[in-house]
């Protein structure tokens, strides 16, 4: 299959289908709603389920219930539609059951606006929900990422059993992008056996299944959050993604940065590289979990000055490239929470400050 | 090489249309696109505008300031986005319902009547294509031929609109032959 022109919401409908993932339960907000219109057409063609929920708590727990039965499920919406959703992200956590999510961040806090932001950083990597839980983030910086990124996150939600959160943006969102989509992939959880409560007669394994997260003896929470961090433990040995830009070369600032915002970071080293300025960029793939090692190696390069961070928020990012460069070199950083995308231009005037 | 193509007007005017034709062509031809479209609230009848980004190399930031051409279909778009073009750009006027120019004197500038040669052609709805005709063949930044076919593909479920819509193609590159 060649190039297709694509919008990135449709993108990322195809591609969980493609990826196997016949049950999307969902709720309209911009701007992501495109996801829920192309599948609303989509999922009937393929013999899947689309359901639009009476709101996203409903979206969580439908989620919960299906994943809990066997179910591959998937869902998209944008900041307060996860807000809403937040509860059963820490339910589905506990439980131990793969779902994957997909924010098209918007704006915040409160309704905020709907142009492109990275908001939801704090609220993906560190929590939104209660409790001591992660889940694996990916954030794409093409719609062809996205797609491929959709397309991983099912079997590494599987694989370890935990929730998996795409963060995009309006841009990734809204813009068309060539996409080439990889061959299917098997249409049902290859381990599910282990986890879903699909009833005894279906199942190779003799043992009863449970979905729940209550443990009110404090020596079984214990045990369930060591099982738990045991699993994001491993995440952080098994799971970093990153690339990196310009880094063969003498580079006096190493930028940070990831989705949209890296986008034009990578046109701002490019265009300072014609003045004869190298930068250089590490851009995470994963934010759960962080690329703190690789960060930490290309800042204590004897060339580089400083470490600049530029995220579509008010600072957020900058607090684990902080403790990634644990005080090795000065970290700064620079970011617009509006909506209104940072030009290479006006990025370039906030780097040359820094020197 | 980069070039970006901006094109305005108001809802309705399939402003977003020619804009997907024209990254649709530059993919064809192998280059990198993006197709970013203005989106947020707006009511029937406003502003519509989409930018369509064209590189031979994977595209940084798609959010450019500066176009190095507009198609600009009615009269708000253009008093909007005729400054921000690049010099020796194209800027393709809507003359049916523009009646200003784009007070530059470093743009190629190209008044097209789109409205009214799309009412002669028997339908209103075709101006755009008009506009999309004749901007391809004065900025000459696709092959021509190859946007004829990409409309054909466009329209590939609606077959009884091809003809009117290469009609169209045709004469919006016959304007831009005038000089």
């Amino acid at each position: 299959m060649g190039k297709i022109l694509m919008k990135g919401n449709e993108a990322i409908g195809e591609a969980a289908i493609r990826a196997g993932c016949l049950n999307y339960f969902a709720y309209p907000i911009t701007p992501q709603s495109e996801v829920a219109e192309y599948l609303s057409r989509r999922m009937p063609e393929v013999g899947g389920v689309f359901l639009q929920a009476e709101s996203e708590i409903a979206v969580g727990n439908m989620l919960f219930g299906a994943a809990g039965c066997g179910a591959r499920v998937f869902t998209t919406s944008s900041s307060p539609g996860i807000s809403l959703m937040s509860e059963a992200i820490s339910y589905i956590s506990s439980a131990q059951l793969p779902v994957v999510f997909v924010n098209i961040v918007r704006g915040g806090p409160g309704l905020g606006g709907i142009l492109p932001s990275q908001a939801d950083y704090f609220q993906a990597t560190k929590g939104g929900g209660h409790g001591d839980y992660r889940l694996l983030v990916m954030a794409p910086a093409s719609v062809q990422e996205a797609v491929e990124m959709v397309m991983k996150a099912f079997p590494l939600a599987e694989k370890y059993r935990n929730p998996v959160m795409i963060l995009g943006d309006g841009l990734i969102g809204q813009m068309m992008e060539p996409v080439e989509f990889p061959e299917h992939l098997r249409s049902e959880p290859s381990n599910k056996d282990d986890w879903a409560t699909n009833g005894m007669d279906t199942r190779k394994s003799s043992k009863p299944n449970l979905v729940k997260s209550l443990f009110l003896n404090a020596e079984l929470l214990e045990e369930h959050n060591l099982v738990l961090k045991a699993k994001y433990d491993r995440m952080k040995q098994e799971e970093v993604r990153y690339e990196s830009y310009n880094m063969d070369t003498d580079y006096q600032a190493l930028i940070v940065s990831f989705g949209t915002m890296s986008r034009v970071c990578r046109t701002v080293i490019d265009n300072l590289k014609a003045q004869g300025f190298e930068t250089a960029m590490i851009r995470p793939q994963t934010l759960f979990p962080f690329p703190e090692g690789p960060i930490k190696q290309a800042a204590l390069k004897e060339s580089c000055k400083v470490v600049i961070t530029l995220e579509l928020n008010m600072g957020q990012m900058v607090e684990d490239v902080e403790r990634s460069v644990q005080g090795n070199r000065p970290v700064h950083w620079y970011g617009k929470a509006g909506g209104d995308v940072p030009t290479p231009e006006e990025v370039i005037e906030v780097i040359k400050s820094f020197f | 090489m980069q070039c970006e193509v901006m094109f305005a007007g108001f809802g309705g005017q399939g402003i977003l249309l020619i804009g997907n034709i024209l990254a649709h062509t530059a993919m064809e031809e192998g280059y990198e696109v993006a197709w970013i479209p203005s989106y947020g609230p707006e009511m029937r009848g406003g502003t519509a505008y989409c930018l369509v980004v064209i590189s031979d190399r994977p595209i940084g930031s798609p959010i450019i300031r500066n176009p190095m051409h507009l198609v600009a279909m009615n009269h708000p778009s253009l008093e909007k986005f005729a400054p921000m073009v690049k010099p020796n750009g194209v800027v393709v006027i809507n003359s049916s319902l523009i009646h200003i120019g784009s007070d530059r004197d470093d743009v190629d500038e190209l008044l097209v009547p789109a409205n009214d040669i799309a009412k002669d052609l028997g339908s209103i709805k075709v101006a755009n294509i008009v506009a999309l005709g004749a901007f391809v063949a004065r900025s000459k930044i696709a092959d021509f031929k190859l946007v004829q076919h990409c409309v054909k593909e466009q329209f590939a479920s609606k077959k009884k609109l091809i003809p009117i819509n290469m009609a169209a193609l045709e004469e919006g590159k016959k304007v831009a032959q005038i000089k």
